[in-house]
Formats: C-alpha cells, structure tokens, sequence
C-alpha cells in the first residue's frame, strides 16, 4: 500500500474537459470516496491513475514515483469496473483466479483455490463459483469483481460504484464488510458512489467533483459541516439544503445572497410563519414541506408528529450557512 | 384454446412455416441429391431418359474416378490373371485394365491445402488487423478501411490478366503458394470487415481489466478478446473457406499441373473415355465432403455469425 498523488492533472477528450488540474493526496491506508454528478468525472480519474488514459498534463505519482509513463500492469493498481467487469466466457472461480495467475503474480493453484474460497465466502459468492460469468445477477457480478480486486495486494484499490447495483440490505452488509476489509489490511481505496451513507460511513476523505475540477477535499465531516461553495453543501445532506435568499431572514452578513439551511439549522417554534404543504412519513424521518413567502423549504419533524397539512409553523435559522453571489460560502 | 403467447408460435403457424421450410428445402436440396445419386449410377443408369430413380447401385463412377483405364481386346483381357480386387473386376467388366491412379486424389489435396491455407491466413491477418482498427488510433483509419473493401468492389477475376502477369514474373504460377496469396488477398477484406464488426461489440473494458490484472496487451489480446470472438472467428473461417474452395475462374487460369485444385480438375474427367457422368458426380460428391464436415462442426458459431451485430447473447 503506498500514497498516492495527484498533480495538476488534466484530461480531455474531443472537446469535452473530463478532468480539469486535479490535485489531490490519497494517504497511506485513506479511504477516499469521490462525489460528483454523472459526467463529473470521476470514472476518468480512476482511468487515469490505473494506465488505462494517458494524461494531457500533470503526474501521478503511486508512493513517490511518477508511474505516468508506466503500463497499467506496472502501476500494480486493482480496479473494479463501473460495467463489463467479468470475463464472460469464464467461470465465477477462474474470473477470480484470472489476476491471480497473471505473468506478475503467479500464484501456485492451492494458493489460489485457498485465496478465491476464502474472498468468495466473504462476498457470499462460494455457492456461484461453477457458474459461468454470464449466468449471474447484477449484483452477484458486482461481488465477484470486488472479489477480484480484493484478491490481489495492489498498491491502491480502485472502486467505481462497485456497490451500485445491490439491495438496500446486501449494500449496507456488503459497506460494512468492505470498511472492515480495508481496515485489516490498511488498504488505500479510492472509491466512487453517489451514495451519501457510503461516503459519510466508509470514507476518511471525501473529494467532490465538478465539472472535472476538485472544488473541495476533508473529511465526510468538514464536507458536510463546512462545505466551501453552494455546490458542495448540495451534494451530502437527506433531505438537500434548502437554498433561499440571504434577505430572507434578519442577520445576514453582508454580501450575502443566498442562505444555506439544512434540517439542523432550522428552529422550529420561533420565527417566521411557514405553511405546511406536506407531511412525507418515510418510515426512518418524517419530512415537512413548508412554504415560507412563496419559498419551498423541506426540513425534518420529530416522528409522532401531529402537525398537518394547512398548519402553521415558526421556524428560524440557527448557525446556517451563507454564500455569495458566485455561490461561495462566506460564512 | 390455448392461451396467447408472444415466445410460442401457435401449432397452425408452426405447421405452415414448417411447410415452408420443408418446401424450400426440396428444392434446393435436389440438384445435390442428383449429384449424389448419379454418382452411383452405372453410365447407362445416368443417361437414362426418363430419368431413373430407383437403380442398381454401383461403385463404377467412384472407380474410375480415381484411376485411369486402358482398353484392351478381348484376347488379352483373357491372358489376364484373374481380377485381385473388387475395383478391378468392376474396371474388366467393361474391357479395361487399370492403368494407375487418377490425379484427382493429388487435385483433392491440392484443394485442401489451398483452400485451408489461404483460410488460415485470412482469418489470422484479418483478426490481427481487425484488432487493430478497432482498438487503435490508426492515421486514416476510415480511408484504409474503406480501401480494404473497395478490393472487393469489382469481381477480382476483371484484374485476372495482370495477375496473371504477375504470377508469370514472380514465378507463382501453379504454385500452391501463389494460390494462397491470392485467395488470402481476395478473401482479406472480407475477413478483416466481418471481424471488425465482432471485435467491435466486444467491450474494451474485458481487455482494460485484464491490463490491470498484470497482463501485457497480447496476453489480454490472446486471453479475452480472442474466446469471446471465437464467434465470429469461426463464421468469417466459413466464409472465406467456400470462397477459395469453390473458386474456378482463377484455379483455370493460373493453375495446371502441380497446384491444380478440384474445381478445375473435375470437368476433365468427362473427357477421358466417353462422357462419365457417375465419376464427374462422384468427383464432385466427395468435393463437397471438406466444407460440409467445417460448417457442421462450427455451426453453432455460424447461426450467430449471419446474423452479427444483430443479437447480442
Ligand atoms: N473515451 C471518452 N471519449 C470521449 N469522452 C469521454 C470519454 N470518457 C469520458 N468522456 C467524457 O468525459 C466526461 C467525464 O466522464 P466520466 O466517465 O469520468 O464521468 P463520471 O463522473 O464517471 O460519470 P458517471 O457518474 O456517469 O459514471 C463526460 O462528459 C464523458 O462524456
Ligand atoms: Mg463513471
């Protein structure tokens, strides 16, 4: 396992900017997850450090030597593919065996049955290891190419949404297992969802993505308390922030233009009057959609509530946050 | 009443198409059943008007297909020893004796390593080059393609008499090389188009992985991409093997003796000795052998291949 940097990396391809002066440190042993909307350009920078796109400019370096000029195989980096990630005309074991058996590693079969029955328990594949490729379900294929990635001791695991295509319960079983896989073995993992649980439980970093460019790097902690633009605060939070105008409420710095409220920073029973549109029961929160002066705002309720729809409700800012014209968080 | 069903055609449809398929069939099954039966027919059993259909089966044309015969008087037919085999009773029956061997089993040969060569060499260029098109950054990959197809945009007999020139000056007349290279460049274009279109469809991210599993780009070439194109590797085999098996107007022109294949050898045998219909037919029965034993054993690739690009598994 190794640290791995990023410098002033840039890619694009025709005339679409895919990454755009990307600087980012992955710590020995980090778990980075990166955020971003589709076309962000997170696929691309898993790419780029495994060999697989060449940069336009800028380094990577894998435990302080540059690996720009060295072939994916050199890199020794292990990636789980977005899609297409098994070899179709191979079974579930030999897929698992396939990197285990390259020129670089050679592994004696025993090692390699012990290895792949060993991952395959973890993954709760054993019972698939005879079928083809092809005869499984999204996930159990999802599983099998974590498996392989996780077979190997690569200098740093590469992740593209491998937990995308589970169930609610195999995803939380499978987020848990895989925190405790890089735990044990120290592993630096550089992970993709656009899952909000799976980037505030698993990661020790958090980089969000926009448009190609790196808007902020912390801990899934300063990105969702401290977020240093609109962007960003959009991008963690259930319900989202509720974004309103500075003039809205007393107390805005100056340069405001916009205020910030997540669930937390809004006081209820004091204030402003708000209708309640809705009241939205999802079983682990129950919602409340609010209108103040013409101005939606989705906030959370205790669970027994009895508020209704046509009440009225005070509610305040505490501690929100507020951002400037060009969407920069000023305070 | 059954119930609808979008899967199962119903029994009425099924009959009709069955029908259909039966009928077509038939038809273009007879004038291979023709051959077939002809060859074993005795010569007068052949041009029998009306046709016959029941007959006595004989071996005759399948005897003198492969040896040639000599005619002699009835005196020295009786100084002979009595027949040793049964091919010989068959040939003293009509007043010959075995001359020697036909040329037609040498033909044979001649056609199999032609036909199978130029096949073999098709379809290893074609892949390698069908790789390369699809994977690649070529410089002016759209121009060189569509070279490589404007080759078959004439019938590649129009250039016959300049490449039979050249074959003169390069000394590749009726050598089994020069037949090679020549079926291998009509073929080729072929080969690396319909393999193009396979490679294609195969996802780049198979070979990706494997190049970050630690395999270098030929491993990953000869690992992935090759079993999953064994599809179309098998179907675009097929193609070019009818092609340079069937092929007549080149085999005349440039081959006579040493690289004869069949093709042009089996309208020869008419001449020697009357007009032998049971040996042509024969001839040509056994022809038909090689490419129908090739198709059936990788037939359950060439279903898919017809159809490329249209299913997916
Ligand atoms: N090979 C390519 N050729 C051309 N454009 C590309 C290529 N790969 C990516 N792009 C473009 O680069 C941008 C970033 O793509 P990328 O795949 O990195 O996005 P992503 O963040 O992984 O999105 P998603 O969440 O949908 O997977 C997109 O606009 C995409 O269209
Ligand atoms: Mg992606």
């Amino acid at each position: 396992m190794s640290e791995v940097k990023l410098g002033g990396l840039s890619k694009t391809f025709d005339d679409t900017v895919a990454v755009d002066d990307v600087t980012m440190t992955i710590p020995n042993g980090a778990f980075v997850t990166l955020l971003g909307p589709t076309g962000a350009g997170k696929t691309t920078i898993l790419r780029l450090i495994a060999g697989l796109e060449r940069p336009d400019q800028g380094d990577v370096t894998i435990g302080g030597r540059s690996v720009v000029n060295d072939t994916p195989a050199q890199r020794n980096v292990a990636m789980v593919f977005q899609q297409y990630s098994l070899y179709p005309h191979l079974t579930v074991r030999d897929n698992l065996a396939f990197p285990l058996r390259s020129p670089l590693l050679k592994t004696p079969e025993e090692e390699i049955d012990r290895k792949v029955l060993e991952v395959a328990e973890v993954l709760r594949i054993s019972h698939k290891l005879g079928n083809k490729a092809t005869n499984l379900s999204g996930g159990e294929m999802q599983r099998v190419s974590i498996g392989r990635a996780l077979l190997r001791d690569p200098s740093i695991y590469l992740m593209d949404e491998p937990l995308s295509s589970l169930d609610a319960k195999l995803r939380s079983d499978l987020r848990i297992e895989l925190k405790r896989i890089q735990e044990n073995l120290g592993a630096t993992l550089l992970y993709v969802t656009h899952d909000q649980i799976e980037a505030m439980t698993m990661a020790t970093h958090v980089g969000v993505l926009d448009n190609g460019r790196l808007v902020q790097f912390g801990t899934p902690r300063e990105i969702y308390e401290n977020p240093v633009n609109l962007y960003v605060a959009g991008r963690l939070g259930q319900p989202r922030i509720n974004v309103l105008p500075a003039d809205l409420f007393a107390g805005a710095p100056t340069g405001a233009k916009s205020i910030g409220l997540r669930p937390e920073h809004i006081a209820q029973g004091e204030g402003k009057a708000s209708r309640v549109k809705r009241v939205e029961h999802l079983g682990d929160q129950t919602r409340l959609h609010l209108s103040l002066d013409g101005h939606d705002i989705v906030t959370l309720s205790e669970h027994h509530t009895t508020i209704e729809p046509g009440d009225t409700v005070a509610i305040q800012p505490r501690n929100p946050l507020f951002f400037d014209a060009s969407g920069a968080r000023i305070a | 009443m059954s119930s609808y069903s979008i899967t199962e055609p119903s029994s009425r449809q099924k009959w009709v198409a069955g029908s259909l398929v039966i009928f077509y069939a038939v038809i273009t099954l007879l004038p291979l059943v023709w051959i077939l039966t002809t060859g074993f027919k005795s010569p007068v059993d052949a041009i029998a008007y009306p046709p016959k259909v029941m007959f006595e089966p004989s071996l005759e044309g399948y005897v003198n297909l492969f040896t040639t015969r000599t005619r002699v008087s009835q005196e020295q037919l009786e100084a002979l020893p009595p027949p040793a085999t049964w091919y010989e009773e068959i040939v003293r029956n009509r007043d010959m004796v075995i001359a020697g061997p036909s040329r037609y089993g040498e033909r044979f040969l001649n056609s199999v390593i032609i036909g199978f060569g130029s096949t073999f060499l098709s379809v290893f260029l074609g892949t390698l080059a069908a790789y390369a098109f699809s994977r690649f950054k070529v410089p002016l990959k759209d121009d060189l393609l569509f070279f490589i197809l404007s080759t078959r945009m004439m019938p590649p007999i129009a250039v016959a008499i300049p490449i039979f020139l050249m074959f003169r000056t390069l000394g590749l007349s009726d050598t089994h090389l020069g037949m090679i290279l020549l079926y291998t460049a009509v073929n080729i274009s072929l080969a690396v188009w319909l393999l193009k279109g396979f490679i294609d469809e195969i996802p780049r991210e198979y070979e990706e992985a494997a190049l970050i599993d630690g395999y270098t780009r030929f491993q990953a070439f000869y690992k992935v991409v090759l079993p999953q194109a064994a599809t179309g590797i098998a179907s675009t085999a097929i193609f070019c093997l009818i092609f340079s098996w069937n092929e007549y107007a080149f085999a005349v022109l440039l081959t006579s003796g040493t690289a004869q294949t069949a093709p042009p050898f089996i309208p020869t045998i008419i001449g020697v000795g009357g007009q032998d219909w049971p040996a042509v037919a024969a001839g040509a029965t056994l022809f038909l052998v090689p490419v129908m034993v090739f198709t059936i054993l990788l037939r359950k690739h060439l279903l898919r291949g017809i159809t490329f690009g249209a299913v997916r598994k």
